[in-house]
Formats: structure tokens, sequence, C-alpha cells
């Protein structure tokens, strides 16, 4: 957090100068690449890679194992999203240089949780005693479950979920906070309860998740933030959303000094630029 | 009356007592003893007070590891051993269910890499009644009724 906050003051640290650095995008990922490669950029750093496996020997039929053994030769680090679970762990083994994990199927994706940490800290001042709304499809998102349980290392936070049924938060987690002695909440409506967030964390509610697609168009207009649904929220309250967002959040939010979202993305720079540079002891 | 064993006695090795019947196989691949050179001898469905009914394995010439036998607690956590040495029980141990599961087990995951990739699997287990067990990898947790063995 603190090194994300001297890039953010000094962006232009050629800290990379004579590095190369590897970014393999075994399935496209538009925003989570961009902000890494420029990341790199603005620290100096070459980078080589493939935004999308098919144009990778992958294709071939090159298991991932041999992949990074070769890339590792090469680069002085790897960031890799993979479609499978655990695939960065394994890299992670079989590298001999370090490996970011950029995405792992619906397993982990640390990158965003630290800069959506950064985005609580910088508008809330404390990672401590915050009030987080999550709103969406809480069962498959797997950054609201990282950062619910990056949350979990800080004092006192109060989570309330709202989703619908079908996409409510998975039993584990709810156990995991009823056995620390978190409080949790409940709703399956957007209602005036989200006047005292001091975070709302808004996610798509993906159509492909719903088996019955009649259940999908009942849901589907539920979880949609205006800017009227505002007036009364807290005044510091900010809204996040990893991105890209579909509709959930109407566009007249967009406007409201509440709505943080993109400048959360602006933040995934400066917290990658520090895990690039904290991974290679160049700060 | 006379008493006869099911099982023939053996003079040193040892004595695997108390697996669940359906679990006899299953202990003989984990325990890897089709490559046994060694004499083994079981016995399944054989009457237990305790149990209903049971399996048996004896295994000449074979003394096993405690983290080697403690790998079929997955599939007969009450199995007794009986240390053998010149026809006499000289040790007992009960199988202790391991902190670590390497090997043995698949992940349920189908979209875990270890079901992609030729890795050892490898589980942090959770609780040992009943077991629950988290992939290494994947972080997904595998309960007793979804294990598949390899």
């Amino acid at each position: 957090m603190r090194l994300a906050e001297d890039f953010e003051a000094n962006p232009n640290q050629k800290l990379l100068q004579g590095k190369v650095i590897a970014t393999l995008f075994f399935e496209p990922s538009t925003r989570t690449r961009l902000s890494f490669e420029t990341a790199i950029n603005r620290l100096g750093g070459k980078i080589i890679g493939f935004s999308d496996s098919s144009s990778s020997s992958v294709s071939k039929g090159e298991t991932l194992h041999d992949t990074i053994k070769m890339v590792s030769n090469y680069a002085d680090m790897i960031i890799m999203r993979h479609p499978l679970e655990g695939s960065a762990r394994y890299a992670s083994e079989v590298s001999s240089v370090p490996v970011i994990n950029a995405g792992d199927g619906a397993n982990q994706h640390p990158s965003q949780t630290l800069l959506d940490m950064y985005s609580i800290i910088k508008t809330q001042g404390t990672l401590d005693n915050i009030n987080l709304f999550m709103v969406g499809d809480l069962k498959y998102g797997r950054t609201v479950h990282s950062l619910l349980m990056a949350m979990l290392q800080f004092e006192n936070p109060i989570f309330n979920f709202i989703a619908p049924a079908e996409l409510a938060m998975p039993n584990e987690y709810k156990i995991l906070l009823t056995s620390k002695g978190i409080r949790y909440f409940e709703h399956s409506e957007f209602t005036d309860i989200i006047n005292a967030a001091d975070i709302i964390y808004m996610t798509r509610v993906q159509k492909e998740r719903f088996i019955d697609p009649v259940e999908y168009e009942k849901v589907k207009n539920v979880y949609i933030l205006r800017n009227e649904m505002l007036k009364n929220t807290k005044e510091n309250m900010r809204i996040l959303h990893p991105l890209p967002r579909i509709n959930e959040i109407h566009t007249d939010v967009d406007s409201n000094p509440k709505a943080y979202y993109f400048t959360q993305a602006k933040n995934g720079v400066y917290t990658r630029m520090a895990i690039i540079a904290h991974l290679l002891n160049l700060k | 009356m006379e008493k006869h064993l099911k099982v023939s006695a053996i003079k040193d090795g040892t004595v695997i007592d108390h697996i669940p019947t359906k679990a006899l196989f299953k202990v003989i691949k984990i325990l890897k003893l089709e490559d046994c050179s060694q004499m083994v001898t079981f016995g399944n469905n054989l009457d237990s007070r305790a149990m209903g009914t049971k399996a048996i394995i004896k295994i000449a010439n074979r003394f096993f590891a405690d983290e080697e036998v403690n790998k079929i607690a997955l599939v007969a956590p009450h199995a007794k051993l009986n240390i053998i040495r010149d026809y006499a029980v000289i040790e007992k141990k009960v199988v202790e269910t391991p902190k670590e599961i390497r090997g043995i087990v698949h992940c349920f995951n189908p979209k875990c890499i270890t079901n992609a990739e030729n890795i050892t699997t490898s589980f942090e287990v959770l609780s040992d009644k009943p077991i629950t067990m988290k992939c290494f990898y994947c972080e997904k947790i595998t309960s007793e009724n979804e294990m598949i063995f390899f």
C-alpha cells in the first residue's frame, strides 16, 4: 500500500530498465493485461508474451509446465492469467523467476484485491471498521471472495451481501464469518439499507450463471444502482466495481463524486507497479 | 472349541485389521501391495463384532513407516496395525489421519490444474471426521463422498 502510494505520487520510475517481463494471458483479459503492461512500461521494462493462447504454442499442445520452464529462461518475471484454478501456484513451483497471478479461473485474482484495498484505504483512510456492501454475483465472483478474505485481516469489518438466491454468498464464507464472530447480513433487494455503507462493491450479474433463463429475467434489473439511490448515502461512501460494467451501475451514477470505479482502475496500475517492484526487490 | 484363523498367520510382518470391506482393494492400491514381492494374504467379508464385516491384510516381512501407513486413513480410518515378530504381536498401532495428503486422490474440481497436467496432488486435511481436505493448488474443498482415488 505504501509503495503504491509512492508510485502514485511519482509514476515514472525506471526501476525495470534492462528487465524483461513476460505477460502470459492464456485467456483474454483486456483490463488486467493493459493495467499490468502500463505498470511495466511506466517502470521502464520490456514486455514479451501473448494475450490469447491461440497465438502461443499452447495451441500446439504444449503443457503449462513446458511453457513456464521456457519463458522463465527468457524473462525476469512472469505475469499470467490462466483458465484453470491453481495454475499460477503450479507455475510458481516450476518457474525460476517470480510469478504473479493475474487470475486463475474462478480461484483468485490477488492483484485486483490489492487494488481494491488500496482504493478503500485511499477513500476511507483506513481498512478497519469498514461497512462493506457487496452486490450482484456473490457466488462465482472471485473478486468478492478475495476481498472478503482480505478484509478479515482488519478490525471489525461488517459485511452486507445483496444478491439473488441463485448467486448468494457461498456457505463456506458465511460459516467462516460466523466462526470469527464477524457480523454479516444478507439481503435480496437493493433498498435504503445502502445508506449505512462505507463502500458499495458492485459486480455483474451474468446471464450465463443462471440455469433457468426465466430466473435471470426476474432479477436482471433488481441489482442496478442508480443515482437517485445515493441521495442519503454517507458523504464519503464510494462505489467500487472490478469492471467491466454492463448495466448494473446506471451511467447517471458516473458523474456522482461517490462513483470511484474508474479511479479504482487507475489505482490498479500503481498497485501493480508496487507488486512488481516488491517481488523483484527493486524498492 | 478349536479356533481357526481365516487368514493364515505370518511369522514376521504387519497385519492390518479392521479395514472396511469396501476399502480392501483401495488399501492394497494405496500401499502398492500389487508390487510387493513378499507374501500378501487377505480376507474380506470376515465377521466383526465392531463392524459387522471387515477385511484384513497380512504382509510378510514388511514394516511400514507411520507416514506410509497413515495414507490409508482416507479409506480405513479405524484400521489397526499389528507388528508381528516370530508369530507374536510386538506392537499395536492405530492409523492416524495425516495433516497433508499427497497423491492417492484426485482433486474433485474438474477445473483444477492438477487434473490437466501431470502434477502430484496435495491436500491439507481440514477435518478428519468426516474427512475434508483443501487442494493446495485450486483451494477447493474435497469432502469424503467426493473423493476419487487414482
